[in-house]
């Protein structure tokens, strides 16, 4: 079967005074339908850029797609009107941003907000689209959702507002549900809520979903298929686990070893990753992270590492000209 | 709205001007029902009386005096605010909503449109707005609807202006972005996400703009080039009456206090209105 959402050699160039920002170069990757991709990386990995441009979101100057393809569902969104473009967002594919402060427009009531989507996709009228609005709000897990429908954002808590963006976002039954930093802005035990909420709703209305973060913990929590990026590419890509204890990139190892983990004794410095981000209006000619690896070799500085299989598990794709395990197994044995 | 009354209650500058501009509206809307001498027809046996109280309820009496051709000046007065009234409003609504309109346009859309409108904005603040509306008048002819569209094209600017800064930082919150998620046309996001947020300041600008359309209409009437006589308007009874200053005191300081009374009424209110809209001030209070 083809995979739901695919994309292919997607580049994408900032102009700035600076000059051109790379933020995305040939990326290519797929997902399955009633699959859950989590896409972590750190800001300017261009993890949010690409789904702003596969949805024809980006500002356009200073924002230019310089080549690819993005197919969902055997149509090419990148050679779609805009018109044709607005049909999908929001109906076969639902958005969920970072800020829930500042994503619902404070003039207006949740359910005017509600129903500007279901009118736009949907041909429910009258009482029907007043029962959906009121069974979507209790669907996110809303109390109360007669009387919320008619009050304003304001009147919402941080969590309540994210739950009604789900809802908003869930509303046309999209085939996709793309949350970009949907839980960042929350407390953790607000952000463990709707974690829960998104699993319900994955399992009982199969949605895709596209979960951006930078997030480790809710990756593991959510997601079938890990996929880092950084400087505009995938790093490592593959099933959460095997990623999570073998990893093959540097940067994943970096990132994972950086996580505080749980019994450890509070003195332990946490790890970091030395060095800062690239720039990506001049981005480093090899691997965009070979700066900041101990590992790195001649290579790794000059070419561009393709995404290649790593063997044992199906799936588990790497950029890396060394071989991780191998090289961090010698480490053991020296330590010893 | 329970709000609003509670908080006019609070505020007493706010609350004289709120009571003053409902007498004069009150006033001007019901004149015909008033039983007031006909404000067009003259009486030259009385021309330039003096304001006087006696026999007050008499037909003839005139307690604010006549004038020139003895015309009561009492009834002409609040004729006059039925013009006034008339044509400042219809100009302020008029121009609010091209001004508004052009705002949002420019602010949300950015580049061509923006550069063009905002020189457009710039040329015509650097002409004096006066002569401007005198040479509207002037080519187009005085009357009712050229006064009015005059008034509005000095005024859609200042909203145009204020729309735009409020328009420019909208643009950029992430709500605009939510709704282009959910496949909202550009028209559907500026007039049903964009508009909303920008009433507020448009409210505030059109009592301000009220204020200063009514002196502006009344300076129009005084130079003759606003609504034409036998049509009573302050500004044109100030400008017949100004011969008269020396001997015949009531016939400018009437409509002159008027026009004072009715934009400090109007002024007072904006200011409440605008306290009351900016959270800010409201709960210092």
């Amino acid at each position: 079967m083809a995979p739901l959402l695919d994309i292919r050699n997607l580049t994408v160039e900032f102009d700035t005074p600076e000059g051109t920002v790379h933020a995305v170069n040939s990326l290519s990757y797929s997902v399955e339908a009633g699959e859950t991709l989590g896409i972590v990386g750190e800001s300017g990995s261009g993890k949010s850029v690409h789904i702003l441009a596969m949805m024809g979101l980006l500002p356009m100057p200073p924002g230019r797609i310089v080549s690819g393809e993005a197919w969902f569902d055997g149509q090419n969104l990148m050679d779609m009107s805009d018109r044709e473009l607005r049909a999908v967002r929001g109906g076969q594919i639902g958005m969920v941003f970072q800020d829930p402060m500042s994503s619902l427009n404070p003039v207006l009531t949740v359910g005017r907000q509600l129903r500007e989507v279901l009118v736009r996709h949907t041909d429910l009228t009258g009482t029907k689209l007043r029962a959906r609005m009121i069974e979507l709000l209790e669907i996110v897990g809303i109390p109360h959702p007669e009387a919320r429908l008619d009050q304003y954002p304001h009147e919402f808590s941080g969590g309540m507002r994210q739950r009604v963006m789900i809802a908003i976002g869930m509303a046309c039954n999209p085939r996709l549900l793309v949350a970009d930093e949907a839980t960042t802005a929350l407390d953790v035990t607000v952000q463990a809520q709707i974690l829960d909420l998104v699993r319900q709703l994955k399992q009982d209305f199969g949605t895709t979903v596209l979960w951006i973060t930078h997030d480790m913990g809710v990756v593991a929590e959510l997601a079938d298929t890990i996929q880092v990026m950084y400087g505009g590419r995938i790093m490592e890509r593959g099933p959460v686990s095997p990623v999570f204890r073998t990893p093959h990139s540097a940067y994943t190892h970096g990132l994972l070893k950086s996580l505080p983990d749980e019994g450890a004794r509070a003195q332990r410095r946490l790890y970091q990753i030395n060095g800062s981000p690239p720039n990506m209006a001049n981005p480093p000619k090899g691997d965009p992270f070979a700066p900041r690896n101990p590992y790195a070799t001649e290579r790794c500085l000059n070419e561009v590492p393709p995404l290649r299989d790593v063997g044992d598990v199906p799936g588990h794709k790497v950029a890396a000209w060394y071989d991780l395990p191998a090289l961090l197994a010698q480490e053991n044995e020296v330590a010893k | 709205m329970k709000n609003l009354i509670k908080d006019l209650m609070r505020s007493k500058a706010g609350l004289i001007g709120a009571i003053l501009l409902l007498l004069i509206v009150f006033v001007a809307v019901f004149a015909p029902f008033l039983d007031l001498p006909d404000p067009t027809r003259g009486d030259l046996r009385a021309r330039l009386a003096g304001p006087t109280w006696d026999g007050l309820f008499s037909p003839g009496a005139h307690p604010l005096g006549t004038d020139e051709v003895g015309r009561d000046i009492l009834s002409r007065m609040i004729h006059g605010s039925r013009v006034t009234l008339l044509v400042a409003t219809t100009a302020v609504v008029l121009g609010g909503i091209v001004g508004t309109a052009l705002g949002i346009w420019a602010g949300y859309k950015g580049g061509l449109v923006d550069r063009v409108l905002m020189r457009l904005v710039d040329i015509q603040l650097a002409i004096p707005l006066m002569l401007l509306a005198l040479l509207v008048v002037a080519a187009l002819g005085p009357s009712l609807r050229n006064v009015v569209l005059v008034l509005a094209l000095t005024s859609w600017i200042r909203y145009a202006r204020i729309i735009r800064a409020q328009v420019l930082s909208l643009r950029e919150r992430e709500f605009v972005q939510s709704a282009h998620a959910i496949g909202a046309s550009t028209m559907r996001i500026m007039f049903f996400h964009i508009l909303p947020n920008v009433l507020t300041p448009a409210l505030v600008v059109g009592t301000l703009e009220l204020a200063r359309i009514i002196i502006m209409d009344s300076a129009l009437s005084f130079l003759g080039l606003g609504v034409q006589p036998p049509t009573p308007s302050w500004g044109r009874m100030l400008a017949d009456g100004r011969v008269y200053i020396s001997s015949a005191w009531w016939t400018v300081t009437f409509p002159g206090l008027a026009i004072v009374l009715t934009v400090l009424s109007v002024n007072l209110f904006g200011d409440w209105l605008r306290d009351y809209f900016d959270p800010k001030t409201r709960n210092k209070k």
